[in-house]
Parts: structure tokens; C-alpha cells; sequence
């Protein structure tokens, strides 16, 4: 979609033709939107097939390990639960029997004594998870961003050193061992913070609705802190190394030859660039985060989606961690869709359908 | 012969421009000094790593065990010496599965492109949406914890940053003329792909490595650490951490020093990948 060289908005000739450059921009940007969901769909599919795959070719099926297990399992039972749960089928006629119920959130029944619907398992665990990742990601975006802009301005400074070392630090640490050290100083040794769970066990139905929030936010700082680590690491990294190459650029030293303030010529011109690359850094840091639930839910024993994949790998039970697996992704890929679409917010040529090269 | 005199003009060129970077120099001795550890480890360990002493139970360190013991009284420093080994050993491994599977698939995307390179990236999109985490414990499940099983799940799930990387020097390399002449002389395709553009491509890759292999051993250890990466009593880190966890509130000994084992060595290896890039990416020079 090719628009006339130079653009409306910025000719500034009165609000009318600004008004038809703001509709061009809506076409142009659901235009994209459509493009990006309709691309979705394959790599959806096949996010189904790999974990549908991982679960089905992988040497000895599901029943036979769980059979394994019990002593009183007859081949003739064995072969009524085969059939039960269809696994006596050709695999392709498994996996469409799956998909379809995947469309309706079907995702068949754990193997747990309590043979609870999956989706019901994961449903009543997502919003912890989101609520920690969302609040982590959130002090990412606070902290990691001003840090970088502040190494790279004072490029080769004090300053830089220290926080390029610190960073080098804390993306080298183990997630799990800093909770672990972070429990042992301020849950163990100061007593300031509780050390596992969602809100206290104790006098917890007592309390006001403020307390309760109180207790919450007591509860998650530890869990949010930990989980954030690396990924803070990461983007202040690339914050620094994105404005060390916007800061280059020529328009830059046109702006401070005009004799613009620095401070608006860093903020105002720099970092609105410097900020498009980390929106990708963002979208693909997701299923890092997510992947550390795994970890920070069953240390700080927050019950999440983590805590449950990794008590379905202890006792297999595989069609739990099949959902899980495939919701997660699932999550990931709109985590992805949500910085494609804030990267065309912030990207105009992108919006519009003006591509770099034109 | 020109040529080669040339490529090796450069290799001397790099190697020279890394002895200068702080990063590269410092990362280079920290995995330098971590794999005389691993080797020599039987001489170095002042104790079996394995010996269980009931009389020395959860002991702060003291000058005859160093780093304290565990709850069956194992030597910590031992256990420690010898947990290098098995990271050492995941990590290596499983970026040596990574590489070659990322190195083979990016070269076809990049090199055949059309329908393969389609393909092979819509494959690369759809593990990059699984949180690796959640696809590793998802195959370990069905399979018996063991270092094996955990060095090759490990590869198996980590080789996309590797094709991407692969494929975007293949296509900028494919159309070159030295290319053109490889194939003017007759050469097949799988000659010009891995004898003529790989070589080229070898420095970039060497980069991942160095990253990937960081990043494989806190894998390893997160996995190992839940309970379903190496299973006690062969020492790792992560499964020392364990240990550290259970016996948080009495041996703080136990939770700090593997940690420490594990950031100083992913340090190493990401000081060395990072040094390595600057070095041989010669615009980096002016940061």
C-alpha cells in the first residue's frame, strides 16, 4: 500500500486532512491485525500436533506406564482402558478426536484419584500465573528501561560498569537459587517476608478486605522479584545496546546542533526509537517467563500452572500435561499477537503499511 | 593458498582483538579453570564425593571440610568438584545436539529457501512458542531422569536460536561469488553448503555455542533442582540445591556455595560468548 511521500500529518495543514490520515491509519492497521491473526492459525496447528507428538510417540504410551504402576491391572482391563480412552485408534484419528475437543476446551480427564476435567485444573491455576507474570513483566518494563537509558547516556561511565556488571550477574544467576537465598535472608534470617503460599494459612478468613491485599502483596513480592531477575537483566542489556545505536544516528546530532535540550533530545527523540527493537525483546522473553513458573511456583509453593505441570510430571499424568503444555503456548503465541500489535502502535511504518524499504 | 593466508590473518587478528577485552579474557579463565577442575577432579576433591559420614552430619564449614557437609555428611567441596563434570558435560552435549540440528536445518532454510525455508521457520515459530521449560518435562515424563535423557531433551528443544542464525548468514553468504565459482567447478550442493558457505559462517556460530552452553547448564540445573534432571546421588549443582532447600533454616552452606558454582560458571561461558561477538564484529570495537 503505497501513500503519497510525505505525509499529512506532519504538513499540518488543519485538522481535516489529519482526520483522513487517522482513517487511512485504522484501515491500514486492521488491515494488519487481520494478516497477523489469519498467520496464527498454522502455527497454532502445529503447536497442537508437536504436543500431541510428544505425547504419542514417545517410547511406551501413557497407559502402559500408569498400568506399570498398579499391580492389579489385567491385560483385559487394560485393554477396556485402552479402548476407554481411545487408544487403541490410529493416531491421526486420536489427534483429530483431540483437536475437536481442544476447540470446545475439552481436554479429557486427569489420571489423578479425583478425575477432575483438565480444563478445570488449569482454569481455576491461570490467573495466579498471569497475575505474577504480568506484575513481573511490569517491573521489567519500569526498571529495565530507565536503567539502560541511564548506562547508555553515561556510556563508559562508573556507572556503566557497574550496572553492566550487575547485569552479566544477575542473568548468570540461577533463578531458583536466588529465591532460595532471598527466602534464607528475608524470610529465615530478617523474618520480614513469608517464604511460601498465596495469603497466610492462619487468621487469613479473619481479615478485613484491606489486610487480605496486604497479605497478598507480602506473599507475592518475593515470587515477583525472583521471576522478573534475568528478564530485567535482558532488557536493560538491550535497552542500552538499542539507544547506543539510535544515539549514533544523524538525526540525533541534528537535534542537539538545533540546540535542543538533551534531556528531550535522549527522551523525546532517542528513546522513541530506541524503544521498537524491545518490543520483539519483550514479546520473545514470554515463554522464558512463563517457563520460570515452573521453577518459582513450586519453590515459594504458589499454586499456578507451573506448580501443576510439574506435579503432573511427578505422578504422569499425561493428559494434564498435555493441556498444560498446549494452554501455555497457547499463551505464549497471544503474548507474541500482543507485541506484533503494540509493535504496530508504536511503528507507524508498520501501521500504515509503509514498509521500511519504500 | 591466498586465501588461506588470509583466513588465518584474521583468526590471528581476533584472537588478538579478544586478548584485549577484559570480558572475553576473564570468561575465557573462568572456563579454562573450570575444565582442569572437571578433569582432575579424583585429585583435586579432598574427599569421595559419594562417602556418607554419619559422624559429620550438616557441619558449618571448618578447616577439615571446607564447605561444610550435607545430611548424610558428604564433603561439599567434593561434591562440588565433581558436579562440574556433570555440568560440563550436559552443557557441551547438549548444545553439541543443539548446533548440529540448528546448523543442518538453518543451512537448507537459508541456502534452498522457497517452500524448505517456509518450512523449516514455521517450525522454528512453533517451538519457540513452547516455554522450553514445560516441553523438556513434558518429554521427561515419560522418559527414566537420567543425564543422557536430559542432555539430548535438552539439545532437542534448543537448537532454533541456531538456525535462525544459521539461515540469516546462508542467505547473505549464498550469493556471493565464491558461490558462484563453487559451482561453476561442479560442486553438489551439499559440498557448497557445508565445505564452502559453513566454514564462513563458523564464527557466528561459535558465539551461540559459548552462549547456548551457559544457558543449557541453568537448564540442567533448574531441571535437576525440581527432582527431574540427575538423580542424587550422582552430585550436581542443582540437585545439592535441593538438598540446600530442604535444609534451609539450619545449613545455609548448602543453598549458597553450588549456586555460586553455577552463576560464576554460566558467567564464564556468557563473558566469553559476549567477548567473543565483540571481537569478532569489528563496528562493536567503537562501543
Amino acid at each position: 500500500m503505497k501513500i503519497r511521500g510525505n505525509c499529512p500529518y506532519l504538513d499540518s495543514s488543519g485538522p481535516e486532512s489529519r482526520q483522513r490520515w487517522y482513517n487511512h491509519t485504522d484501515m491500514a492497521f486492521s488491515l494488519y491485525l487481520i494478516k497477523k491473526t489469519i498467520t496464527l492459525v498454522p502455527t497454532f496447528l502445529g503447536i497442537t500436533l508437536i504436543s500431541f507428538m510428544v505425547m504419542h510417540l514417545a517410547p511406551g504410551e501413557p497407559m502402559t506406564i500408569q498400568a506399570d504402576f498398579n499391580p492389579k491391572m489385567t491385560p483385559e482391563v487394560r485393554a477396556r482402558l485402552r479402548a476407554e480412552y481411545g487408544l487403541d485408534r490410529p493416531l491421526y484419528i486420536q489427534y483429530w478426536k483431540w483437536l475437536k475437543g481442544l476447540a470446545v476446551l475439552d481436554l479429557g480427564r486427569s489420571f489423578a484419584p479425583d478425575r477432575r476435567p483438565v480444563w478445570d485444573k488449569i482454569k481455576e491455576r491461570l490467573p495466579v500465573t498471569i497475575l505474577i507474570n504480568a506484575l513481573a513483566m511490569g517491573l521489567i518494563i519500569v526498571i529495565a528501561i530507565p536503567l539502560g537509558v541511564a548506562a547508555s547516556v553515561r556510556q563508559g561511565s562508573l556507572f556503566d560498569n557497574i550496572t553492566t556488571v550487575l547485569v552479566f550477574v544477575a542473568y548468570a544467576a540461577p533463578g531458583f537459587w536466588v529465591a532460595l537465598l532471598l527466602m534464607l535472608y528475608f524470610g529465615v534470617h530478617l523474618g520480614w517476608l513469608p517464604i511460601s503460599g498465596l495469603h497466610s494459612l492462619i487468621g487469613y478468613r479473619e481479615m478485613s478486605w484491606g489486610e487480605k491485599v496486604l497479605d497478598w502483596c507480602r506473599h507475592l513480592i518475593l515470587p515477583v522479584l525472583v521471576s522478573a531477575l534475568g528478564g530485567l537483566a535482558g532488557l536493560s542489556r538491550y535497552t542500552r545496546s538499542s539507544m547506543l545505536e539510535v544515539l549514533r544516528q544523524d538525526y540525533i546530532t541534528t537535534a542537539r546542533a538545533k540546540g535542543l535540550p538533551e534531556r528531550r533530545v535522549i527522551y523525546h527523540h532517542a528513546l522513541r526509537n530506541a524503544l521498537l527493537p524491545l518490543i520483539t525483546i519483550l514479546g520473545l522473553s514470554i515463554p522464558g517467563l512463563i517457563g520460570g513458573s515452573v521453577i518459582f511456583e513450586s519453590i515459594f509453593a504458589i499454586p499456578g500452572v507451573g506448580q501443576l505441570m510439574w506435579s503432573s510430571v511427578m505422578a504422569r499424568d499425561y493428559p494434564v500435561l498435555m493441556g498444560n503444555l498446549v494452554i501455555v503456548s497457547v499463551l505464549t503465541l497471544l503474548g507474541n499477537l500482543l507485541a506484533d500489535i503494540g509493535y504496530a502502535l508504536a511503528d507507524p511504518r508498520i501501521r500504515t503499511g509503509i514498509q521500511k524499504g519504500d | 593458498m591466498d586465501a588461506y593466508v588470509d583466513g588465518t590473518r584474521h583468526q590471528i587478528l581476533w584472537l588478538s582483538r579478544m586478548s584485549k577485552n577484559p570480558m572475553a579474557v576473564a570468561g575465557s579463565l573462568i572456563v579454562v579453570g573450570l575444565c582442569i577442575v572437571a578433569i582432575f577432579a579424583p585429585w583435586l576433591a579432598p574427599y569421595d564425593p559419594q562417602a556418607i559420614d554419619t559422624w559429620h552430619v550438616l557441619e558449618a564449614p571448618s578447616r577439615m571440610h571446607l564447605l561444610g557437609t550435607d545430611a548424610l555428611g558428604r564433603d561439599c567441596l567434593s561434591r562440588l568438584i565433581y558436579g562440574a563434570r556433570i555440568s560440563l558435560l550436559v552443557g557441551i552435549v547438549a548444545v553439541g545436539i543443539s548446533t548440529l540440528i540448528g546448523t543442518f536445518l538453518g543451512a537448507l532454510a537459508g541456502f534452498y529457501g522457497r517452500w524448505i525455508d517456509t518450512l523449516i521457520m514455521r517450525l522454528v515459530d512453533i517451538m519457540l512458542c513452547f516455554p522450553t521449560i514445560f516441553l523438556i518435562m513434558a518429554v521427561i515424563a515419560f522418559l527414566e531422569p537420567s543425564i543422557w535423557n536430559i542432555m539430548v531433551v535438552i539439545g532437542l528443544t534448543s537448537w532454533m536460536g541456531v538456525a535462525r542464525l544459521v539461515r540469516a548468514e546462508f542467505l547473505s553468504l549464498k550469493g556471493r561469488d565464491f558461490v558462484l565459482a563453487a559451482r561453476i567447478t561442479g560442486a553438489s550442493d551439499m559440498r557448497i553448503i557445508f565445505s564452502h558457505i559453513l566454514p564462513n559462517a563458523v564464527a557466528p556460530i561459535l558465539v551461540t555455542v559459548a552462549l547456548g552452553i551457559g544457558s543449557a547448564i541453568l537448564t540442567e540445573s533448574a531441571l535437576s533442582f525440581l527432582g527431574i534432571g540427575v538423580q542424587p546421588p550422582t552430585p550436581s549443582w542443582g540437585n545439592m540445591l535441593t538438598e540446600g532447600k530442604n535444609n534451609l533454616e539450619i545449613a545455609w552452606w548448602l543453598s549458597v556455595f553450588p549456586g555460586m558454582a553455577i552463576l560464576i560458571t554460566v558467567l564464564g561461558y556468557n563473558l566469553l560468548g559476549e567477548g567473543l561477538r565483540d571481537a569478532l564484529d569489528p563496528r562493536m570495537m567503537q562501543d
